[in-house]
């Protein structure tokens, strides 16, 4: 028997999910309408901490429209259990739907009103007036962890949510005291957001005869949600259907339901009217989780000629007031920040901290703060040893000959490229020319500069509820295919590179495969997408089964025209004798044969065409790796940061589609670019946040945004049979490094040193004013 | 909430409905038109996921109020197809450099694009970039969506 040679995988096709979004016929969750369908809006916290003195709700019922109004005394206590799956028991997140007593930040809500249009949910919305006795709130990381810091969550005995405390490491102590260059700096990343262009929305509907919840939500785990719904509503997971559209971004937002979502979906089984409640832009800005906000206090020990001997971080992280489930990264954090340097001796802890904001949520890489602290310290060291901070990496990075490699953390690299990626990229740039022109653009009084980063993204994490995924490929009775799967693509192309996938394997045009994702009544159990783990896991799944109904038509081929199994191929849609193409059948027929004729199949071969695949990659981890250069221009006058050129080499193995490889790169680097240089969430001290609409929250637009230029190595993962590796999340975070370094490396003559972010107009100016003065 | 009756031309068709003042033209279109191609990204203007054609202008429909558009000739993304469903070039661009992932801002994107190469058939790339900052995207990077445009151009003409 013979596999068909790829004919699309690796192909740059068109995706099968564009024309509907080209012609405006996708469908969003506030696109799809319910009879008698009712709409939510939130009444919400304007205070960052306090005591509530009232909630007034009588004036809401004179509203036109108005249906129903929801304190915490009348929804909190229907909550039969909020845990997520692989919520650690003991360690669970603090949750409350709606707020009691007090509030905890500012957006926390506090009432939900129900109407009959979202226009006069909102007119409701000015009915309620509520009293709130305020109290200091507390915004800093560092003051939260002091004894007297006022308590974000009264009952707990401070604001520490996690400890990771670093094992004693004398080995490392004895490095760090005797190294000829020991440097230890602090770096702080500001809180900046996902803001998918979709906002959260959710429609919820109750059947009270067949005691069945059906729910249309913006989500990226539809599997995980119906779990969550059944234990909120204390149902089992049958009477709980979950459906997700067509979704417009999350990176990492929408792999769990909101807290009003879940009012949401309370709320529509106490009335019995169907509920939809889509969530403004304000409420997404300010309400919503707030990833990102870190910092890190990093010591790295190296020897005169550049080796690096040791390191050691520390991080703290904020939690804020409610973080989302699994919102901290600390454990990836510490373990990771080695990253693709050989360090020999390492130790790394972390702190997470509650403070009276919005709730910490995860973000493409949440563990990205590892990298962009081992990066902007790597030429901090560079630059103190008077070094080429490429050079230094050269130097240090981990090589072809050092494989498998074993962190001091434990974790092992089978196989990583991170060494030829640097090469490439500084290739690609030019690198040795550009150093060149720099001093002549220096000499000239240009503030031009060169940054670049090296990132090892952990991807395809294949552990406890993460663990697998699965596909079911059906060859129906009329010879097409179908693809049902546990992803749930919301911009991935999974619709388009599945397909490539069960194509190839099933030797059928790209256009005979239909996947189909989404619909927990229709699709098997599973994560979601997220986590990078899509052409991984679910590739693998979906490659599996399709073999197995490829070996089964072989089988039946095989048992018709008397001949081997292995003497046939599969190609052009028909199954042949390899080299007599008339002896063969059309998959239509052999399908025709294996629903309609059970008497003509061979003895003991399953009826029907269709096999159900659960699939897992034979590492925890599938290591991808990428190096990112860039040039920026620093304009003194306005303080603007301009990247002339962005340079990513990476190796993600085998490419299922080029394209949309590319495109969840540069999707990421804009973001990283977008984080760095323009988005920021900034609180003013009464904890209120302050930028609530895209006119304060900046997002890069493609006057701002780059032209990528790509390098792409593939060698093929040995984790998977695809030997394909995720990348979804790289971009994200190996930007800002890359251009935290250029803006640090075209300030250096000026002797500023790039220590926090943003790097924003003004930004730049105050740290030019603070050198001019 | 007393209304007003509102009449517009909508994709070709002949619209009247009765709408309070302050429903936005952007409301109007998904709620009383069903055409729920035109997206709600911010609703105050700086997204572009709503932008539609009125009176062949690109507009921010969440800006406008569905009484302001009384009389007007309205084309939405489910108008800028042919009748026969084929895309037009600049759709095909869009399909062809990968200008899109979710989706969600992509209406938005092909009725302001549409416009722009109407009136600019032959664009400076800094115009190209000028003329797209008024419409964000968070998946792509804008990458595709550049090139999309520059493959329009060369496809005009």
């Amino acid at each position: 028997m013979t596999a068909p040679a790829a004919r699309f995988v690796g192909q740059r096709v068109a995706r099968h999910e564009d024309a509907r979004f080209l012609t405006g016929r996708g469908r969003y969750v506030d696109d799809i309408k319910l009879p008698g369908t009712l709409h939510a809006a939130f009444a919400r916290s304007d205070v960052a901490r306090g005591r509530i003195v009232s909630v007034d709700t009588t004036a809401v019922a004179h509203v036109a429209g108005f249906r129903a109004v929801y304190v915490a005394a009348d929804l909190n206590h229907l909550v039969h259990n909020h845990k997520v799956d692989d919520e650690p028991p003991g360690r669970e997140r603090p949750f409350r739907l709606l707020a009691d007593d007090d509030v905890r930040c500012v957006g926390e809500p506090i009432a939900m009103v129900v109407a009959d249009s979202r226009y006069q949910a909102e007119d409701a919305l000015e009915a309620i007036v509520v009293d709130i006795a305020i109290e200091d709130p507390v915004l800093d990381p560092v003051r939260a962890l002091e004894a007297d810091a006022p308590l974000v969550h009264p009952t707990t005995a401070s604001n520490a949510y996690n400890d990771l405390l670093g094992a004693p490491n004398t080995a490392l102590d004895e490095v760090l005291a005797s190294a000829p260059v020991v440097l230890t700096e602090i770096f702080t990343q500001h809180r900046y957001l996902t803001v998918p262009m979709e906002t959260r929305g959710i429609l919820a509907s109750w059947d009270p005869l067949r005691e069945e919840l059906t729910v249309w939500i913006s989500t990226q785990g539809p599997h995980g949600v119906r779990g969550q719904l059944a234990r909120v509503l204390g149902l089992d997971d049958s009477h709980v259907h979950v459906i997700m559209p067509d979704v417009g971004g999350a990176f990492g937002l929408k792999m769990h339901p909101s807290r009003e979502e879940l009012a949401v979906v309370v709320a529509t089984k106490v009335l019995g009217r169907p509920v939809k409640w889509i969530q403004d832009r304000r409420e997404n800005l300010i309400a919503d989780e707030h990833p990102r906000e870190d910092r890190a206090t990093v010591t790295m020990a190296a020897g005169v000629d550049g080796t690096l001997l040791g390191a050691k971080v520390d991080f703290l992280e904020v939690a804020g007031s409610f973080p989302s489930p699994g919102a901290s990264a600390a454990v990836f954090t510490t373990v990771l920040f080695p990253g693709p340097y050989r360090i020999p001796a390492y130790g790394g802890s972390a702190k997470t901290v509650f403070t009276n904001t919005s709730g910490r949520g995860a973000y493409r890489g949440p563990w990205m703060i590892e990298t962009l602290a081992r990066e902007l310290m790597i030429d901090c060291v560079a630059a103190r040893l008077g070094m080429d901070p490429l050079e230094l990496r050269r130097r240090n990075v981990i090589r072809d000959e050092d494989l498998p490699y074993a962190m001091p953390t434990g974790m092992v690299y089978d196989q990583i490229t991170a060494a030829a990626t640097l090469e490439q990229a500084a290739e690609k740039i030019g690198y040795d020319e550009l150093r060149v022109q720099q001093r002549v653009w220096r000499a000239e009084g240009r503030l031009v500069g060169v940054g670049m980063s090296l990132l090892v993204e952990p991807s395809a994490i294949s552990f406890g509820f993460m663990s697998t995924d699965a596909a079911i490929v059906r060859v129906g009775p009329n010879g097409k295919v179908d693809v049902a799967h546990t992803g749930a693509s919301h911009g991935q192309s999974l619709e388009t590179t599945i397909a490539q996938v069960v194509a190839d394997e099933l030797g059928v045009d790209l256009g005979q495969v239909r996947v189909t994702q989404g619909d927990t009544d229709a699709t098997p159990f599973g994560p979601g997408t997220g986590g990078s783990r899509s052409a991984v896991i679910l590739g693998g799944a979906a490659r599996q089964a399709a073999r197995e109904v490829r070996e089964r038509m072989f089988a039946i081929v095989a048992h018709q025209l008397e001949a081997s199994p292995a003497d046939l191929v599969i190609e052009g849609g028909r199954v042949h004798v390899a080299g007599t193409p008339t002896r063969g059948m059309t998959i239509g027929e052999i399908a025709h044969q294996a629903y309609s004729s059970p008497a003509s199949l061979p003895p003991g071969l399953p009826l029907g065409l269709e096999a159900q695949v659960r699939w897992a990659p034979d590492s925890f981890v599938t290591w991808s790796n990428a190096c990112h250069m860039c040039t920026c221009e620093i304009d003194p006058a306005t303080g603007s940061v301009e990247i002339l050129r962005y340079v990513v080499s990476e190796d993600c193995g085998v490419m299922i589609n080029p394209n949309v490889v590319e495109g969840q790169i540069a999707g990421g680097v804009v973001q990283g670019i977008g984080g760095v240089l323009y988005e920021h969430m900034p609180y003013d001290d009464a904890g209120n946040p302050l930028a609530s609409t895209f006119m304060d929250y900046l997002l890069p637009t493609a006057a701002e945004a780059p032209e990528i230029e790509y390098g792409h190595i593939e060698t093929p993962a040995p984790s998977n049979p695809g030997g394909h590796k995720g990348l979804g999340e790289g971009g994200a975070i190996a930007a800002p490094p890359a251009v935290v370094n250029a803006v640090a490396d075209a300030l250096a003559p000026l002797g500023i040193q790039v220590r926090s972010q943003p790097l924003g107009p003004a930004d730049i100016v105050a740290l030019l004013e603070h050198v001019n003065r | 909430m007393p209304e007003a009756v509102v009449q517009m031309t909508v994709n070709g068709d002949a619209t009247e409905a009765s709408v309070e003042p302050r429903v936005t033209l952007a409301d109007f279109l998904r709620e009383q038109c069903g055409l729920t191609g035109t997206h709600l990204g911010c609703e105050h203007g700086v997204c572009g996921a709503c932008t539609v054609l009125v009176d062949g202008a690109a507009v921010r429909s969440c800006l406008m109020f569905a009484l302001q558009a009384r009389g007007a000739e309205v084309t939405t993304i489910e108008g800028i197809a042919g009748p026969d469903g084929g895309l037009t070039h600049v759709q095909e661009a869009f399909r062809e450099e990968h200008g899109l992932q979710c989706g969600f801002c992509t209406p938005g994107f092909v009725v302001s694009v549409t416009a722009f190469l109407r009136d600019h058939p032959n664009p400076t790339d800094r115009e190209m970039k000028e003329a797209l900052s008024g419409n964000l995207c968070r998946c792509t990077g804008y990458q595709g969506i550049v090139n999309a445009v520059r493959r329009a151009v060369g496809a005009e003409q």
